[in-house]
């Protein structure tokens, strides 16, 4: 699946400050009947943005106008539990490019990269800064650049570095995904599948 | 390099390396994927674009469980998305030629209760689902862990997904477990000592004797759970219980071959000097039959204690008022005697023989709670002919419970199985998160004797007070 490339990124945020946000909270798992990945952004966060008779919750983040941008961060452990990637893809398609948390759910955080969405591990104090930041002004900009593997809070001008593999950022970078690289290497696996024991 | 100082998990894992990406992940092989019908038909749709075929189609197999019925699986399925949705798994199975165990097949039934006990399930071997609960297989001495759709699609073109090797974590469970302490139990103890993320970024090997001494079936319990604190996956050495358990299945080798199988399985266990980036030793004495009480399986306790006051729990006070508040539960309250509206029992975590054996010793002469709804769901159709030939079935009847047909039912609840908003319901399954069991719903994870006492006596109950 083709996505953007990710280069530098400067946005405003959404912020979330809840902990162990799982993916049946980003996509519960009765929107996940579809056979295309489409739509998927409509029913983002669908029971916390929604109450049971389709009316917005007001007092839920997405739901209220002063926040929007390209960036989602959210508390601790984002993105735990299910693999459903019809996370990743609602995160996406709603129009959100990077995520930012103190600590992420494995293969959430997989399935992120392989859509195009670049989750961003900063630390707890500077997740905490992030979180102010925008609480003083929702207007806030922050600034995600892959490159030099930075974010940045541009109000203050604070700055983390963040880590992701060479082979991953490269990916990110030129829209590249794994199935690229496998198909060049099909003899080396099609010669070790030959002497594997299963 | 020494060989002696190698863990189960570098075995297993550096066997199936391809090859090593310099500043990135392994190219790995996989030696088994399980697919169903919720998230392949993208991937499927993705082989298409690209023009690409399944490039070992028999080491893929199909299951529909998900997304299926658990009454009446004769008749069409009502929901066409979901009708859809096994259609898709139905004929990408058979344009490429892959196995498929759709609804009404004899051998369909959860995935990760169907693999094993088919025997597809092997030690030493890689496999992975788009399902997290892959990890199941663990139990085998198999590295076995969840994957993403995107990477769906990568082992359908090309049997490898890009993985970097996780760190190492040993959990040791010694000494003997009391009475009315299951598997189930030692998954919740563990998950509410490490919490629902202790594990991220590590696979786990459990050792010692309450391992050694559980039968297969428990130990897939306690594998299936490892997700539940962030471990990709968990396994436990092979060894006579495993091999007992794998001869003459089905998919199992046999003659020459057992033979060669099972002196390459022997050697799959961790060397003496091997070392782990973490290890954990907890005491078998101290877990007693447990129950969560949050939103998250990390929030587990013993069933007598009371909830925890949010100072000493590790997550942020403000997610954990958020969670006691969903569950209409406070601070420093008795579990015992709260009441219950649904049970449910089943699911890839507590759906085979074992579970409703246990089930049924607690409700074997007792009715059921006359307020309480009990949805009983086999993991597979064998699961189902087991509980009709040993007499299960008879004892679930005069109790007054109904058994339904197999799939993952009320564990997502993406079928009509939902629990409804407000409502609580022990649960056998593995995830306790807000609305999992659906819009609203309060779930309690328990093991299958606890949901039994629960069941019978309409409230939360210690399960040793019946046995």
């Amino acid at each position: 699946m083709a996505y953007d490339k990710f280069t530098v990124l400067t946005s405003t945020a959404v912020p979330m400050p809840i902990e162990n946000v799982d993916t049946d909270q980003i996509i519960p798992a009765r929107f996940l009947k579809a056979t295309e990945r489409k739509g998927f952004g409509d029913n983002l966060f669908r029971d916390w943005r929604y109450n049971a008779d389709e009316t917005p919750k007001k007092d839920f983040v997405l739901n209220n106008p002063v926040y929007s941008g390209k960036i989602l961060v959210g508390g601790k452990n984002f993105g735990s539990g299910s693999s459903r990637e019809h996370a990743a893809w609602a995160i996406y398609d709603y129009g959100f490019r990077a995520v930012v948390s103190s600590f992420f759910a494995d293969i959430f955080k997989n399935n992120s990269i392989n859509v195009g969405i670049l989750p961003v591990q900063v630390s707890e104090e500077f997740l905490i800064k992030i979180f102010s930041a925008i609480e003083v002004d929702p207007k806030a900009q922050f600034e995600i650049n892959l490159p030099d593997q930075t974010i940045t809070i541009l109000s203050t001008g604070e700055q983390e570095s963040f880590d992701i593999n060479g082979y991953k950022k490269h990916n990110l970078m030129n829209g590249f995904d794994d199935i690229d690289y496998l198909q060049a290497m099909k003899e080396d696996i099609q010669s070790f599948a030959e002497k594997s024991l299963y | 390099m020494n060989n002696t100082s190698s863990t189960l998990f570098d075995k297993v894992w550096d066997s199936h390396v391809v090859r090593k990406i310099e500043d990135g992940p392994d190219v790995f092989f996989i030696d088994r994927h399980f697919i169903h019908e919720v998230t392949s038909p993208v991937a499927f749709g993705g082989l298409e674009n690209r023009g690409l075929k399944v490039m070992f189609a028999d080491k893929t197999f199909a299951t529909a469980d998900h997304n299926t019925p658990t009454i009446n699986q004769h008749l069409p399925v009502q929901d066409p998305l979901s009708a859809n949705q096994l259609k898709a798994l139905e004929t990408n199975s058979a344009k490429y030629g892959i196995s498929h165990w759709g609804l009404n097949n004899p051998k369909n039934g959860i995935v990760h209760v169907v693999g094993p006990e088919n025997g597809i399930t092997l030690p030493g071997m890689t496999i992975v689902c788009g399902d997290s609960h892959t990890s199941t297989h663990g139990a085998f001495g198999a590295i076995a862990f969840g994957i993403g759709t995107s990477e769906v699609e990568m082992v359908l073109a090309s049997q490898c997904i890009m993985q970097p090797k996780p760190k190492k974590m040993r959990i040791n469970v010694n000494g003997k477990l009391a009475k009315g302490v299951t598997a189930k139990d030692v998954a919740l103890y563990i998950i509410s000592r490490l919490t629902a993320a202790g594990a991220t970024g590590y696979f786990v090997e459990y050792a010692g004797e309450v391992f050694e001494n559980l039968s297969m079936e428990g130990r897939m319990t306690v594998c299936n759970m490892s997700i539940e604190m962030g471990a990709r996956g968990g396994m436990i050495a092979p060894d006579e219980t495993t091999f007992a358990y794998l001869k003459g299945k089905d998919k199992a080798p046999k003659g020459e071959a057992w033979d060669k199988s099972l002196a390459y399985w022997k050697t799959l266990k961790t060397d003496s000097e091997a070392t782990f980036d973490k290890e954990f030793n907890f005491d078998a004495a101290d877990i007693e039959p447990m129950i969560t009480f949050g939103t998250n399986p990390g929030m587990g306790m013993g069933i007598s204690k009371h909830i925890p006051v949010s100072q000493d729990t590790a997550s942020g006070n403000a997610s954990y008022e958020k969670s006691l508040n969903y569950m209409g539960f406070h601070e420093d309250e008795a579990m015992l005697g709260k009441k219950v509206d649904y049970v449910f029992i089943g699911s890839c975590t507590n759906g085979r023989i074992e579970d409703f054996r246990a089930f049924a010793s607690i409700i074997k002469g007792r009715k059921k709670a006359e307020h309480v709804t009990a949805w009983i769901v086999p993991g597979s159709h064998v699961v189902e002919q087991q509980i009709k030939e040993e007499g299960i079935l008879d004892i679930l009847t005069e109790a007054g419970f109904q058994l339904r047909q197999p799939g993952c039912s009320a564990c997502l609840a993406m079928n009509d199985d939902k629990i409804p908003a407000g409502k609580y319901a022990v649960s056998t399954s593995n995830r306790n998160f807000e609305g999992r069991q659906g819009p609203g719903a309060r779930t309690m994870l328990a093991s299958p004797l606890v949901a039994a006492a629960a069941a019978v006596t309409g409230v939360v109950t210690d399960p040793r007070e019946l046995l």
